[in-house]
């Protein structure tokens, strides 16, 4: 079955992870601007990643097949400082027109501070300025419940805010209905251990239906695994769902979602889809 | 949504699980009380303990229930105690 990863940080896969992608069905991914590991000194490693995001990862991807698309930002963990936050901000206008850009993301909260508030409020400015979809990233532990609250709040003020174009993600059991009620589109983070596992994934589509949910691997720097899709996929079947139910979690609803994007020019690609697993 | 597996199914598929995750549980009770000095009064202890209480009741969304154990409660008033102003949009 083919399938979309809609949020995967492949800057910090190998080549390899590309290839195991290709092999399990991945047919476009997208990977939103995150944390490096480390927090950046200056605009200009930024800059850099952008050209990273917009550049370099593009081409590894496409030399197995998939077609790979980003978001621009400077991320919670580093918006605490407000300065250099307001410089990574007006220098996205540099990249908005890369092909491969399909919004600014993934903006949000990690600690649910005043300035990362700041920080945020001035993302959703810029995204609602230059028209762009806005993917949202929500804290982990025990602010995720506070921070989507406060994200939730933030964006629901701001009468601008085409809801059908926001992605909010890393929703759980506590979070996913206030954010689907809402109106917003919702992405559950599978990872191995801590956080929402394929099975709770599956759950939570038993729970409230495939309309506007999605699920992502994540695959950053941290504990994760890039085929965490395919996991999902496999626990689905096992349980006995439809074919068409699955597709529509993991195919159709991210070309819908990323298909508002004029940058978005998805091909289905030219393998039978029996092909793979 | 219509649910495939049926109860006694699910049960047939995850007993072992349960079981294993159960004993995993217990184990981390033990080396608790194996080790040097307490934990007693320890706020993480009582969150544990309500959390085993939800496992115990019949409600349903158990998985929620947990999870808002664990989560920081939501304070309406955060933009004022963050002095956050709130956008003209
Ligand atoms: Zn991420």
């Amino acid at each position: 079955m083919y399938y979309i990863d809609p949020h995967i940080h492949m800057v910090s896969r190998t080549t390899d992870d590309y290839e195991t992608l290709a092999r399990m069905g991945c047919a476009a991914l997208s990977e939103p601007a995150f944390w490096a590991g480390f927090d950046r000194g200056s605009v200009d490693g930024f800059r850099d990643y952008f050209r990273q995001l917009t550049e370099v990862e593009p081409k590894r991807a496409a030399a197995v097949g998939i077609q790979h698309y980003t978001w621009l930002c400077i991320n919670a963990k580093e918006a605490e400082n407000v300065e250099l936050s307001r410089d990574v901000i007006a220098m996205i206008p540099e990249f908005l027109d890369r092909p491969n850009v399909l919004g600014i993301g993934e903006i949000g909260l990690n600690k649910n501070t005043r300035n990362e508030s700041i920080v945020f409020l001035e993302h959703v400015e810029f995204a609602v300025r230059h028209e762009q979809q806005i993917l949202i990233h929500t804290p982990h532990l025990e602010d995720k419940y506070m921070g989507t609250r406060m994200i939730l709040d933030m964006l629901i003020d701001d009468s601008r805010v085409d809801r059908s174009r926001v992605l909010v993600d890393h929703v759980e059991e506590h979070t996913v209905r206030p954010v689907l009620e809402a109106g917003f589109w919702a992405g559950m983070t599978l990872y191995p251990v801590t956080k929402c596992t394929p099975a709770r994934a599956a759950d939570i589509i038993e729970m409230y239906g495939p309309e506007r949910l999605m699920v992502n691997s994540a695959g950053d720097w941290g504990p994760s695994k890039p085929t965490a899709v395919p996991d999902f996929i496999m626990e689905m079947r096992r349980r006995g769902h439809s074919h068409a139910l699955i597709r529509r979690v993991v195919y159709e609803n991210p070309l819908e979602f990323f298909g508002q994007s004029a940058h978005f020019q998805f091909a289905p690609p030219d393998v039978p889809e029996a092909a793979t697993v | 949504m219509p649910v495939p597996m049926t109860a006694p199914k699910v049960l047939d598929r995850e007993f072992f699980e349960i079981r294993a995750k159960l004993l995993e549980i217990a184990a981390s009770f033990d080396r608790l009380d194996r080790g040097a000095g307490t934990v007693e009064g320890d706020p993480r202890m009582s969150l544990i303990r309500e959390a085993l209480d939800v496992l115990r009741s019949d409600e349903p969304d158990r998985a929620e229930a947990i999870q808002m154990i664990f989560s920081r409660q939501y304070a309406a008033d955060w933009r004022k105690s963050l002095k956050v102003v709130p956008p003209k949009g």
